[in-house]
């Protein structure tokens, strides 16, 4: 026992597709009207990110349930089983390819129940993969989440880490309303690390402070907390206290998480994935300076992917992303124009 | 329906609860039609006029706990399905006090205490989701049916063959009908159509597809009775094209330029409600006075559900805030 915290008894380290997978487990076995559908997720194969890896072995075909390639299908089959009480968990493979089921996503999931005043609710989790980062190309690497929370009636997260991925996901599953689970694929693969055994629950809506600081907030969300949290480090050395803020839940959002800490630091700089252009980052700027304009010494500053396509080439797809040179850079353009405000 | 034979299938009480629910559904619509047209309301609205038969037809046969989708031109599956005719029509007229809090309108009924789960207004995108209630239906060994109705023009978008084949693959307790209309919105249905019966399409996702003519309600009965039996048994699903017209066009703005000459004035000679009163007598399942106290009464009901919908409060000012999540947006 010398040398073991009683935390870490209560977990277990874990990739990412492990923590995730590990969230569905435990549903799965709670509550018999959790079941999930998608492409290829059955055994042998456990799913092309073998995020359900055992599970159909364990629940059952029926329960686990692989389908055609038919994203339309399996969106419009998890609404109409939420619609009669089920908890269908559908994973849509990549995140582009909800372009492909849009409609039941936006129009019927999202809608269903405010159009019908209350009387029936969609209790539905969608899991996508996403991101660049693995040179998977144009169509197969977006960040598409201000597509979503721009629908109302969606709620939208996105996890940093694999306790998160698992406490978020179980937060969804046992959600009364639509919910979608952004997961970057390149957050399967982080060395693994601790995540409560059983069942975990992050609510959605409360933000996490991933690293406290005075001088500046970076928020942001995603794989992107983690080049927010290296350059907190560096610039630590500069004698710059960077507050680290990870978002977790775009909607339901916490607004307060954010506003509290601005108001405190006086700077903040955005960083997500996705393109620059009416990004999430953009809503996020605009209702920090609708409360805390007075409050700023610098205008928010946003550090975001390029507004084009994801390219194949590597460099090219390194160019795309937001680079911790960008998060720097805005950060100190950020401080030194606040500095000179309140010198001029 | 031919003149000769009184069938031995289907019991007289059953053709005249078929005639009692098209009537319900004729003077319903008639009456809000008028309304619409005075300028008395103000609706986006679809009228099923000529489309009676069809849903009459399938609703008899439903139980209360069977689901049913449909679309914006619903109106016939709602009240065949069992939805309240005062809270519909209250509905219609954005009250507090309609099936939905006068947040769906028309063409977004939801009743779930009749079955009837969703209304959509978006073409083929309610089939889906049909295939979903039955599935939840077949997880939980239940032995209901969805029944999801859609027009011709539904059956060329893609959802509508995703739909089919997970039904197909997966052998959901489902019933597709089609209300073969003629028309999808302004387009014919040759012009816009690859085949020349939709029936034939299930033969490609490997289930039964049958062509009727869903103006006869005896046809109508006896192939949404086969599918119905056949989803419930568990032996999956049944695409039913059923042949009929709508007499109002697309909407209500329609001058149905886009058709051909005399098809539709053939098709309001030949109304398939009234068609089925002169039968009924006819073949002495009913009398003249049988038949006109039925039309009193539903009258009379159409007449209390309108009042209803008129003297009901509209919806408060803070529902527009409710029921986007369960909770209340802050």
């Amino acid at each position: 026992m010398s040398g073991v915290t009683e935390q870490e008894l209560l977990t277990q380290p874990m990739l990412g597709f492990q923590a995730l997978g590990s969230a569905l487990d435990d549903a799965l076995g709670r509550d018999p009207s959790v079941f999930l559908l998608g492409e290829d997720i059955a055994d042998p194969g456990g799913g092309v990110f073998k995020v359900t890896a055992g599970l159909s072995t364990k629940y059952g075909a029926h329960r686990v349930r692989a389908t055609p390639i038919s994203e339309q299908a399996i969106m419009g089959a998890a609404i109409g089983a939420a619609v009669a009480g089920m908890r269908p968990v559908a994973e849509i493979m990549l995140m582009d390819f909800l372009a492909v089921c849009l409609d039941q996503l936006a129009n019927h999931a999202a809608k269903l129940r405010y159009m019908s005043g209350g009387q029936t609710g969609v209790p539905l989790t969608v899991r996508c993969a996403a991101g660049a980062g693995m040179q998977f190309g144009a169509q197969h690497s977006e960040m598409l989440e201000a597509w979503l929370t721009h629908v109302p009636g969606l709620k939208v997260v996105v996890p940093s880490n694999p306790a998160d991925a698992k406490g978020l996901l179980t937060a969804c599953i046992l959600d009364p309303d639509p919910c979608v689970i952004v997961e970057q694929s390149l957050l399967y693969f982080l060395p693994p690390q601790p995540v409560p055994v059983g069942r975990h629950i992050v609510p959605l809506g409360v933000a996490a402070t991933a690293r406290p600081g005075r001088d500046i907030t970076l928020i942001s969300y995603g794989r992107q907390v983690h080049d927010a949290l290296a350059a907190a480090q560096l610039l630590a050395e500069e004698d710059i206290e960077a507050e680290v803020i990870d978002l977790r839940s775009l909607v339901p959002l916490d607004e307060r998480a954010v506003l509290e800490s601005v108001a405190r630091t006086r700077h903040a700089v955005i960083i997500h994935e996705a393109v620059r252009r009416n990004g999430f980052g953009a809503e996020l700027a605009a209702m920090i300076s609708e409360h805390l304009f007075d409050e700023l010494g610098a205008p928010v500053a946003r550090v975001a992917g390029a507004d084009t396509p994801i390219p194949y080439a590597k460099h090219l797809e390194d160019a795309f992303l937001p680079s911790l040179d960008a998060v720097l850079t805005a950060v100190r353009a950020t401080l030194a124009r606040s500095r000179a405000r309140v010198a001029g | 329906m031919d003149d000769t034979t009184v069938p031995a299938d289907i019991g007289p009480e059953t053709l005249l609860e078929v005639f009692t629910v098209a009537t319900r559904i004729k003077l319903c619509d008639e009456k809000f039609r008028a309304l619409v047209l005075a300028g008395q309301v103000s609706a986006q609205y679809y009228s099923p006029r000529g489309q009676e038969i069809v849903s009459a037809s399938v609703g008899v046969l439903l139980r209360p706990d069977d689901y049913v989708v449909t679309t914006y031109r619903g109106l016939h599956d709602q009240l065949a399905k069992g939805v309240p005719l005062r809270e519909l029509w209250a509905e219609f007229f954005g009250k507090a006090t309609g099936v939905c809090k006068g947040k769906g309108g028309p063409m977004h009924i939801t009743h779930p205490d009749s079955g009837l789960m969703v209304t959509t207004g978006i073409v083929g995108g309610g089939l889906p989701i049909a295939a979903g209630l039955a599935l939840a239906a077949q997880l939980r060994g239940t032995d209901q049916v969805t029944v999801v109705n859609f027009g011709d023009g539904a059956s060329n978008i893609g959802a509508f063959h995703e739909a089919c084949n997970l039904a197909g693959l997966w052998k959901l307790p489902v019933v597709f009908c089609c209300h073969n209309n003629r028309y999808a919105e302004h387009t014919s249905y040759a012009d816009g159509t690859s085949v020349g019966r939709i029936a034939d399409r299930a033969a490609a996702y490997d289930f039964p597809g049958v062509r009727v003519n869903g103006n006869d309600p005896i046809e109508m009965h006896r192939a949404a009775k086969a599918a119905i039996e056949r989803a419930r048994a568990g032996a999956g699903p049944t695409l039913i094209e059923a042949m009929t017209f709508r007499f109002y066009g697309h909407q209500m703005s329609d001058q149905n330029e886009y058709m051909k000459p005399g098809e539709l004035a053939a098709a309001r000679a030949d109304d398939p409600v009234p068609r089925l009163r002169e039968w009924l007598t006819a073949k002495g399942i009913a009398t003249t006075a049988q038949l006109d106290r039925i039309e009193a009464e539903v009258k009379a009901a159409v007449e209390d559900a309108y009042r209803f919908a008129l003297e009901s409060p509209a919806a408060d000012l803070s529902e527009l805030l409710t029921d986007v999540y369960q909770e209340a947006m802050a």
